[in-house]
């Protein structure tokens, strides 16, 4: 930090007020703005741009950066979220730290919806280019935060999505491992007889995976392992497991979470009994030994999902259910299926000929309700033909239930560990499900296969291999950077702290610790800038960097000050 | 001239923000009355935020964060509820409390900012300018919503609102929560306290005073001031001063 950027009563602050052609400067008088921010307290300079973000409109500013001698830019135009850092860059290439810009949103939040009161409309650009310039002036320059990176990848979970992602990171060259609690790799596909698409045999695929995993030297597998604990952070994790009764700390970059889904427990569900009603999941190995002898066989679709308990879709019991009616067709072509379904979820191209075939092959189709449930009785079942407009009545020797998929119960634990969120049926939460849907809001973590919702294998390798590209944007770095707007319990302010501990247990990311002289210490890399220490600390000891108490209180005052 | 309210707002970055962007490229047309302040949570505002606004005689000020569950930092609008909750208690005792607002609008909610937005503004229209704007704004309202911010910001009620949630929502070493309404009743107590002794010390920043005038200007009974003093003495913000006329006269610590 240079004297002169530390030096408060020596600010000198630039803004720029962009026309974005008409979009602004369409609705209200950009030149007066500009001139009535060159009136403002601290303000040295001020200019009107027709494209504040174009090539002249970058140029404009780092010259009057030079020129004037700026020691802080305010740039009222769209909006932070997709321009910040684009006018960061800018000011840092004339020698300003990227910190001691700030953005005004004059257009997306002002004259885009103001567009019928051009008076209200400048009088809130006035506003907001006065408040955003009195933050400015209290702004100071921050360090990016350097970090190492281990450059080893870490997954748990060994079924498909996993033994996928793993594979991939290894392949790309990192030293990668493998964490599966079993004894075997392959995780669900282990107990599956055939795979839609194209029927190929479970088992082919599991031995062709297992056999491609234990191949590259540098991924190591380990199977009858579990993770014990979780530290550290993004490039720096420090993960400790158990095998076999033997403890072993892995340092690691980066953790792809592959963890799967869970069988819903069928006790309870339309009769189950093990024996003439099981589920689709049992049905799979029976069909494997040819065990099925039956010859009236009916498949209930839905079984314990998209209700008030579980209101999300399985997704792949329907084509599951397709397959195994398909393949004992196949066999014995005179069994009787019937199919009752609620809606039916054959996505794609491939998933909806399974379904035509098999309504080629005479598999009847019966649609019911939710709020009119099959009924199971000794060998039939009753249920209501909307379209018939009475019940009807189905014999059975074998029932087949498609339960759905549901969270492994160890999710929260897990999430516990790697600060990452769960949603409300305990699938691990991604950070956007546009945006970011491989990623984790905590940088290093990333999410794949039927651990983020149930999905088809297609899909579990495919995002799989998007968690190890994600995963790899970070491990093909020595060092990466972080944003410097950080928690901060500055030395001047020690005294105040009175070691009440409430910041510690507030923060969602533990990234404020007690150390060895007993003193607060905030892990700088570990704190995502949130702010709600800094709104907790009993005796306001902490600050937020780039969002300082006093930053904030100077654009209420600068608004509400006569 | 009809009343436009001169409205404050503070929205998380990552949520409201992005849904009030998301308004401006979806054309939605609503009232320019409110101002905002970004922050990266509705978490990092703190109660003095809200409080400093209201004292500049701002007529409104809106809070928004992500919906519960969502937000990015997955907790900091659970503890802004909470300190949300204590600020409007506070300003109840002022009736300002009408003048804050807490919304959850998501980044996809763009038409809803908004209607939550107009609604706010007709909603402050209806209640009128607030007591505190204008040019000679109520001089004691003043004092009373400074002793608000001041007592919100004090050691004790933000010790109070920053365990709320760890208290009351995870179970201590027997297993057990704190019951909620438990708490509730120990902030509600603390409040009233809290904004009593703050009371006492503005009134004693201009000259030192007596129980009995204490207990007159500020319409408390005497008995009570004179617990707040010995509490205030015993946090060195106040000090006996003299005798006058058989009557101890306290001063303000600085
Ligand atoms: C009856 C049935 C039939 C199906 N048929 C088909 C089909 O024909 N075609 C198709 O495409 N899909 C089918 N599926 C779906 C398929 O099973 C899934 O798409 C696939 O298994 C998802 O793979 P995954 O790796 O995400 O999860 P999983 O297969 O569940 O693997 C997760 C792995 O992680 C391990 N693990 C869990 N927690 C931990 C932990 N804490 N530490 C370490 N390891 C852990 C588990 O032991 C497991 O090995 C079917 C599913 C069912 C239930
Ligand atoms: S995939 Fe089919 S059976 Fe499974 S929950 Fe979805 S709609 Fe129901
Ligand atoms: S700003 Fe947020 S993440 Fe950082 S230390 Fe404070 S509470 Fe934790
Ligand atoms: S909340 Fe503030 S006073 Fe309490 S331990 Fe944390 S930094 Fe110290
Ligand atoms: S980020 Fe929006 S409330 Fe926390």
């Amino acid at each position: 930090m240079t004297e002169e950027e530390k030096k408060e009563d020596d600010v000198r602050v630039g803004v720029f007020i962009c026309h974005c052609g008409s979009n602004i400067g369409g609705l209200i008088d950009c030149k007066g703005l500009a001139d009535y921010a060159g009136t403002l307290p601290g303000v040295t300079h001020s200019e009107d741009n027709l494209y504040t973000c174009s090539e002249t409109g970058l140029t404009a500013i780092k010259t009057a950066i030079k020129e004037n001698n700026l020691n802080r830019v305010v740039v009222a135009s769209c909006t932070p979220r997709t321009h910040e850092p684009l006018f960061r860059e800018c000011v840092s290439e004339a020698g300003l730290n990227p910190y001691l810009f700030n953005f005004v949103n004059i257009r997306d939040q002002c004259t885009w919806v103001h567009m019928k009161d051009a008076e209200g409309a400048y009088a809130k650009a006035a506003d907001l280019v006065k408040m955003g310039v009195a933050k400015a002036e209290k702004l100071e320059p921050l360090d990016m935060i350097k970090l190492d990176i281990n450059q080893v990848g870490l997954v748990i979970g060994g079924g498909v999505t996993g033994i996928s992602a793993a594979l991939n990171l290894s392949r790309q060259g990192f030293k990668t491992y493998l964490i599966e609690k079993e004894a075997q790799l392959g995780g669900r596909l282990n107990n599956l007889y055939k795979l839609f698409p194209h029927d190929i045999d479970a088992s082919e695929i599991v031995n062709r995976l297992i056999s491609n995993a234990n191949n590259p030297k540098n991924l190591e597998v380990l199977t009858s392992t579990q993770i014990v604990n979780i530290h550290g952070f993004v490039g720096n994790y420090e993960v400790e497991i158990t095998q076999n009764g033997n403890n072993k700390t892995l340092k690691v970059g980066t953790i792809i979470v592959a963890v799967g889904s869970s069988l819903l427990d069928p006790k309870g569900l339309f009769g189950y009994n093990g024996q003439n009603i099981i589920t689709q999941y049992e049905l799979e190995p029976k069909l494997k030994n040819n065990q099925i002898k039956a010859k009236d066989i009916v498949m209930i679709q839905c079984a314990g999902s998209r209700n008030d308990k579980r209101p999300y879709c399985s997704s792949v019991c329907c084509m599951t259910a397709l397959k195994n009616a398909l393949i004992i067709k196949e066999k014995n072509p005179d069994t009787h299926i019937s199919i009752l379904f609620r809606d039916l979820y054959t996505p794609g191209t491939e998933y909806e000929e399974y379904y035509r075939k098999a309504r080629e092959k005479g598999i009847i189709f019966i649609n019911y309700d939710v709020d009119r449930n099959p009924n199971v009785e000794e060998n039939q079942v009753r249920v209501y033909n909307e379209y018939i407009g009475e019940d009807m009545l189905i014999p059975y020797d074998l029932l087949v239930l498609s339960t759905p998929l549901v969270a492994n119960t160890d999710n929260k634990v897990l999430a516990q560990m790697l600060k990452v969120p769960t949603e409300s049926n305990n699938f691990f939460l991604e950070a956007h499900v546009k945006l970011r849907p491989s990623d984790f809001a905590t940088a290093g973590v990333f999410i794949g296969g039927s651990a983020k919702w149930p999905v088809d294998i297609t899909e579990s390798i495919a995002q799989g291999y998007s968690a190890a590209s994600r995963a790899s944007t970070i491990l093909s770095h020595k060092t990466i950077e972080v944003d410097g707007a950080t928690s901060n319990l500055p030395v001047y302010n020690k005294n105040l702290c009175s070691g009440c501990e409430i910041c510690m247990k507030v923060c969602p990311f533990h990234a404020i610790v007690k150390n060895e002289d007993d003193e607060i210490e905030i892990i700088e890399a570990l704190c995502k800038g949130c702010g709600v220490c800094g709104a907790t600390c009993t005796n306001q000891a902490i600050v937020i960097k780039h969002f300082t108490d006093d930053q904030i209180m100077s654009e209420i005052l600068a608004y509400g000050g006569k | 001239m009809s009343f436009e309210p001169k409205l404050l707002g503070f929205l998380c970055n990552w949520c409201s923000y992005a849904g009030a962007d998301l308004a401006g490229v979806s054309r939605i047309q609503y009232p320019p009355n409110m101002r905002v302040i970004r922050v990266m949570c509705s978490g990092r505002i703190d109660p003095k935020f809200i409080v400093q606004a209201l004292e500049l005689g701002i007529d409104g000020v809106y809070v928004m964060g992500c919906h519960i569950g969502d937000c990015h930092y997955l907790e900091g609008n659970y503890e802004a509820v909470k300190k949300y909750e204590m600020t409007r208690e506070f300003l109840k005792l002022v009736g300002l409390d009408n003048r804050i607002r807490l919304d959850w609008v998501s980044a996809s909610e763009g038409v809803r900012f908004g209607e939550v937005v107009s609604k706010f503004v007709n909603d402050i229209k209806e209640l009128g300018p607030s007591p505190l704007s204008g040019d000679s704004p109520d001089k004691d309202l003043i004092n009373k919503v400074r002793a608000i911010r001041l007592a919100a910001g004090s050691n004790r009620m933000r010790a109070l609102v920053g365990r709320e949630r760890k208290i009351t929502e995870e179970d201590n070493v027997y297993g057990e929560k704190y019951p909620l309404e438990k708490y509730k009743e120990i902030m509600s107590q603390a409040i009233i306290e809290e904004y009593e002794r703050h009371r006492i010390l503005i009134a004693l920043e201009d000259e030192s005073k007596s129980v009995k005038s204490l207990a007159s200007e500020l319409s408390v009974d005497p008995s009570i001031i004179l617990e707040h003093i010995l509490t205030l003495k015993g946090r060195a913000q106040v000090d006996f001063q003299e005798i006058i006329k058989n009557t101890p006269i306290y001063m303000r610590r600085e």
